[in-house]
């Protein structure tokens, strides 16, 4: 796997890299902002509406909905791992919020962030003790999930309504400084994710077992212990998005989210993050969010009003980036191998 | 993963023993099982009606399957096979005008090359399985919804006897999956092709340096799929005399790959059964239609279904070594 040559380089130290491999380093990085950035400028130029305020919050408040399941997702593919069940999740989350707040705020809240949290357990609980693949476990998750979500809705035919005067509504629709409660949310939500994978022991436990599973598990790091609470977390993560959308939409509408698992893990591969696990940054992923919903904006504004190229899109993007990457390795791989001299130990061409 | 140490095998003997005939033959077991509890409890179920409904349904994912399980043999995954059903019955409306055989090998055409294009990504650019076939899944259906939009009437003669017509009292769509599933077993066990699919997912470096072409297997094998899963979609929209592709094929790959696993076929690659593969798409249809005609409700069956494949899975590939 070349992919855990990330790992591998380390010792060399930063110094002494060529520039085509820090070139190539920093592209695989930052290439979504870069590409982000780019896009933002142009749009600005081509469509005089699109910089406007209201515009740009309207982007920032739709991808405030995706970012929580592309952070969970984030620290599950950190391990190598994928999560697939989180666009079910995400309805079902949704759904129950709806259904909690006529309890009341905290159980609006705490409802669907439990239930999640303890699909996600599960779920980590299975790929953690057996050695089916993750993405058979969550795959199954996904049908669970939505059929959990058909039970509590009467096969589907039940729409619960958050009642008009309920303080849960606010949680979306409020605002603090110009900016909506659910971008703060994302905000605090993201400061805290990059706070845990760079500044505690835990981040780094992730991406050790994402390099090199068997290795990290020699070296006495927790594997199983982690393993369950990316899972959770994804759960949660995914959970509250539902239960922010629910709180938007006043309700909780049982088709949402089909298929949203795939946007997601779109926006986390954007964001740089290596799908084999063991590389990859959390702001990242926040850019690979933004950068779809900018996608999305332009899509509606060059007249495709069918919501399907959206899909489109995003699968095309998704392979645009996943060929970018290996492109990206082999490079670096390359002049690694160069610099060493060509010496025996030269990597495997892919 | 690096092979086990010889000593951690020892004590496990016995039950790895066990394990491996539950893997080889646990699909058999719990069919034969089905099949007796169902005999007992579901009414009408000893049919000849019965069975042949049972076996139509069962046509789609086991074709699905077929390719799904030459996959898995080279240690890959199809996570598209869902989307380019839903694509190839997508494009057949559009072609229905020139004749109902041009009107399908269009549609046939299309999986074949979805296939090619994932078959190059993984071998030419070394992009996961997963991914490559991930993003078809996500773009594929998208770009089936683009061209189908709503649902389309199929209403053509050809097509509806493919799809509900018989020959001495079979099933067009029974008799073609008969064929494909032989057709694919000879493929397997009786040409090099076969052998190469396994050496590949045995081990790719030892057959890279036994002079096997493994772009071109590799290549060959996702197309292969392709075309079956374009070819199930056809059936699909044939029997339904429609094409919906917001919902034709959705979560075919789950099934697919249940079928294939719980068939026997590792995940780990190297190994293809194909008369496992058929067993394995039995039972998961004839869980789902005994799940139906007890009038279990369509939520509790997508949660019987999750928590079976996950079992079965399970009892396949066994615990975490440690």
């Amino acid at each position: 796997m070349t992919t855990a040559s990330t790992a591998e380089a380390a010792p060399a130290g930063a110094g002494t890299r060529t520039r085509v491999e820090k070139l190539a380093r920093l592209t695989q990085r930052n290439g979504a902002l870069v590409i982000l950035l780019g896009l933002i400028l142009v749009s600005s130029f081509a469509f005089p509406s699109f910089a406007s305020v209201g515009n740009l919050s309207q982007i920032a408040l739709q991808a405030a909905f995706l970012a929580p399941l592309a952070l969970g997702l984030t620290f599950v593919i950190f391990t190598g791992g994928i999560d697939l069940s989180v666009g079910s999740v995400f309805a079902l989350g949704g759904v129950l919020a709806a259904w909690a707040s006529q309890y009341g705020f905290l159980t609006a809240v705490l409802v669907p962030l439990i239930v999640c949290t303890l699909i996600g357990l599960v779920q980590g609980a299975i790929v953690a003790f057996t050695s089916i693949p993750s993405f058979i476990v969550t795959l199954a998750g996904l049908l669970f999930a939505r059929g959990l979500l058909l039970a509590l809705t009467e096969e589907g035919s039940e729409t619960y309504k958050v009642p008009a005067d309920a303080a849960f509504l606010e949680l979306s629709r409020g605002s603090f400084l110009g900016l909506g409660f659910p971008v703060w949310i994302v905000i605090v939500l993201f400061a805290v994710g990059v706070l845990v994978l760079h500044r505690t022991s835990y981040g780094s436990t992730l991406l050790a077992i994402g390099g090199q599973p068997d290795a990290a598990r020699l070296m006495g790091l927790p594997v199983l212990r982690s393993t369950l609470i990316v899972f959770a977390v994804s759960g949660t993560m995914a959970g509250s998005a539902g239960a922010l959308t629910a709180s938007y939409t006043a309700s909780g509408v049982t088709t949402l989210g089909v298929g949203l698992e795939l946007t997601a893990i779109a926006a986390v591969v954007l964001g740089g993050t290596l799908l084999t696990g063991g590389a990859g940054t959390v702001v990242g992923s926040l850019v690979g969010v933004v950068l779809l919903q900018v996608v999305a904006n332009l899509i509606n504004r060059m007249g495709l009003t069918n919501s399907n190229w959206q899909a489109v899109v995003n699968g095309a993007v998704l392979l645009v980036v996943a060929v970018a990457q290996v492109l990206l390795s082999r490079v670096q791989a390359k002049e690694r191998a160069r610099r060493r001299g060509g010496e025996a130990d030269a990597p495997e061409p892919g | 993963m690096k092979a086990a140490p010889t000593t951690a095998s020892v004590p496990g003997k016995r039950s790895m023993t066990v394990r491996a005939w539950i893997a080889n033959y646990g699909v058999y077991v719990a069919l034969a099982l089905l099949v007796v509890i169902n005999a007992i409890i579901t009414p009408h179920f000893l049919t000849v009606d019965n069975f042949r409904l049972q076996l139509i349904q069962t046509a789609p994912v086991l074709i699905v399957a077929l390719g799904m399980a030459m996959v898995i043999g080279t240690k890959g995954i199809d996570l598209s096979v869902g989307s380019v059903m839903a694509l190839s019955a997508a494009i057949m409306p559009l072609y229905i005008g020139y004749g109902t055989v041009p009107a399908i090998l269009v549609g046939i055409l299309a999986g074949g090359l979805s296939g090619l294009m994932i078959g190059v990504l993984v071998s030419y650019f070394g992009i996961q399985p997963i991914v490559a076939t991930l993003a078809v899944l996500i773009g594929g259906r998208g770009l089936a919804n683009v061209i189908g939009g709503e649902i389309k009437n199929l209403s053509d003669p050809g097509l509806a006897a493919l799809g509900s017509g018989s020959v001495l009292g079979i099933p067009y769509s029974v008799l073609s999956a008969v064929i494909l599933v032989l057709i694919v077993a000879f493929l397997m066990r009786r040409t090099t092709f076969g052998i190469m699919v396994e050496a590949i997912g045995g081990n790719k470096l030892a057959a890279e340096l036994a002079g096997i072409r493994i772009r071109t297997v590799l290549v060959s094998v996702y197309v292969l799929s392709g075309l079956l899963a374009a070819f199930a979609g056809v059936l699909v929209a044939a029997r339904s005399q429609a094409s919906d592709p917001r919902t034709l094929g959705l979560l075919m790959e789950l099934s697919a790959i249940a079928a294939v696993v719980i068939g026997g076929t590792s995940l780990a690659g190297g190994k293809v059964r194909i008369l496992g593969t058929v067993g394995g798409a039995l039972l998961m249809q004839l869980i789902v239609s005994t799940l139906v005609s007890h009038n279990i409700p369509d939520s509790v069956s997508q949660m019987v279904q999750a928590v079976v494949i996950v079992v079965a899975v399970a009892l396949q590939v066994g615990r975490r070594k440690t």
